[in-house]
């Protein structure tokens, strides 16, 4: 699987076929000015931080995980999601938006399908080990305290349903709600892109609206059995939005303003009231320190419509991280954050094998009771390994198994596999 | 490091699960010792201050789910062991608690009969345990919200005092039923309306933490069930007395 982002721009390991596609995108003369800015490297950057999203998004995952102390939703408004999600975006257009321009509209937006559906298939495939996990507890589990709380197996007593809501994305059990977003927010990219490339800044100022329009009339999608979608698609696409815009242009045309120092303070200034904020909820004696008004105020902070507070979270979080890691780092080629690295290279197979070994996690941490911090450590860090293993692995397919076939094929053959828009 | 094969890893982890779980195998006896921060509030019961302190009647009716009952054990559960507590704390005050339960439930379908009982019962205090059903069905946070909040406001002016309680802490489903949202949400409208909100799920996440009660557990019995409701029972009593303000005996 050579996804076409390596290809566009291909990491410290490329093969020869990488390094000819990487020269191939080092002339951008033909290309239209939005496209210029995606220069010729990969960003590493973007690797390194979508590995990270995955890693805390696993981590989060289990509950009561002693590790979660490390994730930073616990230091602020904006957790992983809101990175993998912008970071999806951007690198989506950055792939997507070439192909268009190489192989024109129609072509690359049938790529964009394939990849849709990958997506969906690898939804479905998690969905059933989901399925297996839960008919476990339901057979198992009788403790009278929770009597209630059990009633939440009642699907199972309609498979047919059940089974056929999952297909159609209405029925996604907690933790599963990444990937259906996903699949919406691809499904609208040809648009988008092709939107972009008219006016980019345009497309930017839609996406805001629908925000808006989204808070204003309470847009959502609908679920099984009833409910919403957990992640509002029409709130949370201003994400991908934002993200696209960024890769095709917008990144190198605000960095006038990010490179300000008034930003930065603002920034940080932000980070730290968030910090304290969040404070307040770990810590209950600290209550008293918030003034009510201010509570009423902000609360809640919905994660479902990707709440203001978090979306600016995010951006602060993003503006100072670019202003503190320059691109050309060179920790970004140490072997120490390789692991990283190569995690956020195949997003969509490890964010899979994230969700699956999550479950398997919450299963073996619930069977001991909850574990104590020494098993969460241990069920943590070998999901961590196996994460970054199964990278290694992939990468190794790519540059070494399927080397080959790779050449024979040539490049345009090889961004039909598509697996860099994750 | 990234090559590590899978069956060390394996056996790490069986080692891990070997070394941590006779540790908690067996349950320490139930001493659920409550931090004091989450038995105070800001939030006051006057209707409750003022029976107390009158020796008159206090009427408590409890608004509940599945999860306010013991299925095969009512005179273990929660409310009556709220009763017990009450008595034994206020002995000069005749104390009733009485249960209205709604299963299958949502708030908003609660709430809309909120005002008839209350007329009917006419009690000092109502306690309101809701949320979970709502969780388990996903319904909109904010439409959860509003309900809530509706109900809160419908009893206040019906001349209740209102205490509201949120979802048990149920480790074992917790990667199906999403509490966060309408946890938070509860503690919203407990802020928004000025009503006190008894932490149940944090009290049992305490617990378990602790070691007080292995809530992972996927007994037959009903002991479990049992001992925290009872443990319930004693942080409410404590919690209502707190929030009303109405000390029995100087404890401070």
């Amino acid at each position: 699987m050579t996804s076409i982002a390596d290809r566009v721009a291909g990491p410290p390991l490329a093969d020869d076929a990488d390094a000819a596609a990487r020269d191939a995108a080092a002339a951008p003369v033909a290309l239209p000015a939005i496209l210029l800015s995606a220069g010729a490297e990969r960003e590493l950057r973007l690797d390194l931080f979508r590995g990270l999203a995955l890693w805390l998004i696993f981590i989060d995952h289990l509950p009561n995980n002693i590790l979660t102390w490390f994730t930073f939703r616990n230091y602020g408004f904006s957790d992983a999601t809101e990175i993998f999600i912008f970071i999806s975006g951007y690198t989506a257009a950055f792939v997507y938006g070439r192909a268009m321009l190489d192989v024109g509209f129609v072509i690359a937006t049938a790529r964009i399908l394939r990849r849709v559906w990958q997506i969906y298939v690898a939804h479905v495939f998690l969905f059933t080990i989901f399925l297996a996990e839960i008919s476990y507890v339901a057979a198992r589990f009788d403790n009278p305290l929770y009597s209630e709380e059990m009633g939440i197996m009642d699907f199972l007593k309609q498979p047919d349903v059940t089974i056929i809501q999952a297909l159609l994305l209405r029925f996604r059990p907690a933790n599963m709600d990444v990937l259906p977003l996903y699949i919406v927010l691809m499904l609208f990219l040809p648009f988008i892109i092709w939107l972009m490339k008219w006016r980019a800044d345009v497309t930017l100022a839609l996406s805001v609206v629908l925000y808006a329009v989204t808070w204003q009339f309470d847009l959502y999608l609908s679920a099984y059995p009833n409910g919403f979608w957990a992640f509002n698609p029409f709130a949370w696409q201003l994400l991908f939005v934002f993200g696209a815009w960024c890769a095709l242009g917008g990144a190198r045309r605000m960095s006038r303003v990010l490179s300000s120092p008034v930003t930065m303070w603002i920034c940080l200034g932000y980070l730290l009231f968030a910090f304290f904020v969040t404070l307040t909820w770990h810590l209950p004696q600290l209550k008293f320190l918030m003034p009510k008004l201010v509570e009423q105020w902000m609360y809640p902070i919905t994660k479902t419509d990707m709440d203001v507070l978090r979306f600016a979270h995010f951006l602060a979080l993003a503006a100072v991280t670019v202003r503190l890691l320059p691109k050309d780092w060179p920790g970004l080629k140490s072997r120490w954050l390789r692991p990283l690295i190569l995690c956020g290279q195949h997003s969509l197979e490890i964010f899979c094998l994230g969700v699956f070994l999550a479950f398997a996690g919450h299963f073996v941490l619930a069977e001991s009771s909850g574990g104590g911090p020494v098993l969460q450590l241990v069920v943590s860090l070998a999901g961590i390994l196996i994460m970054s293993g199964m990278a290694w692995i992939i990468s190794w397919y790519k540059h070494s198994a399927d080397k080959s076939a790779s050449r024979k094929k040539g490049a345009v053959g090889n961004a039909d596999m598509a697996g860099g828009g994750s | 490091m990234k090559s590590i094969p899978l069956a060390r890893l394996g056996l790490t982890l069986l080692a891990g699960l070997l070394a941590v779980a006779p540790a908690r195998a067996q349950d320490a006896p139930a001493n659920c010792e409550v931090p004091a921060y989450l038995l105070t509030t800001e939030s006051t019961l006057p209707k409750v201050e003022h029976a107390v302190k009158g020796g008159r009647p206090l009427d408590v009716l409890v608004v509940g789910s599945r999860s306010s009952s013991i299925s095969t054990s009512e005179g273990s559960a929660w409310p009556l062991r709220l009763q017990a507590m009450l008595k034994q704390t206020l002995p000069k005050v005749p104390v009733t608690v009485s249960v209205e339960l709604h299963i299958k439930k949502t708030a908003e379908e609660v709430a809309a009969g909120l005002v008839k009982l209350v007329e009917v019962k006419k009690p000092t205090l109502v306690i309101w345990q809701t949320g979970t059903y709502d969780a388990m069905r996903s319904v909109d946070p904010e439409d959860f919200r509003a309900a809530v909040g509706e109900g809160v406001v419908a009893l206040k002016e019906a001349g209740a005092d209102v205490v509201l309680m949120n979802l048990q802490y149920s480790p074992r489903t917790e990667a199906m039923i999403s509490a966060p949202p309408y946890l938070d949400n509860m503690r919203v409208v407990a802020q928004q309306h000025d009503v006190p909100l008894f932490d149940r799920f944090t009290l049992m996440r305490h617990w378990n933490d602790q070691g007080d009660f292995d809530l992972y557990s996927a007994s037959h019995g009903l002991d479990l069930a049992k001992r925290v409701h009872d443990c319930i029972g004693r942080a409410l009593a404590k919690f209502v007395i707190e929030a009303a303000r109405v000390n029995p005996a100087p404890q401070n």
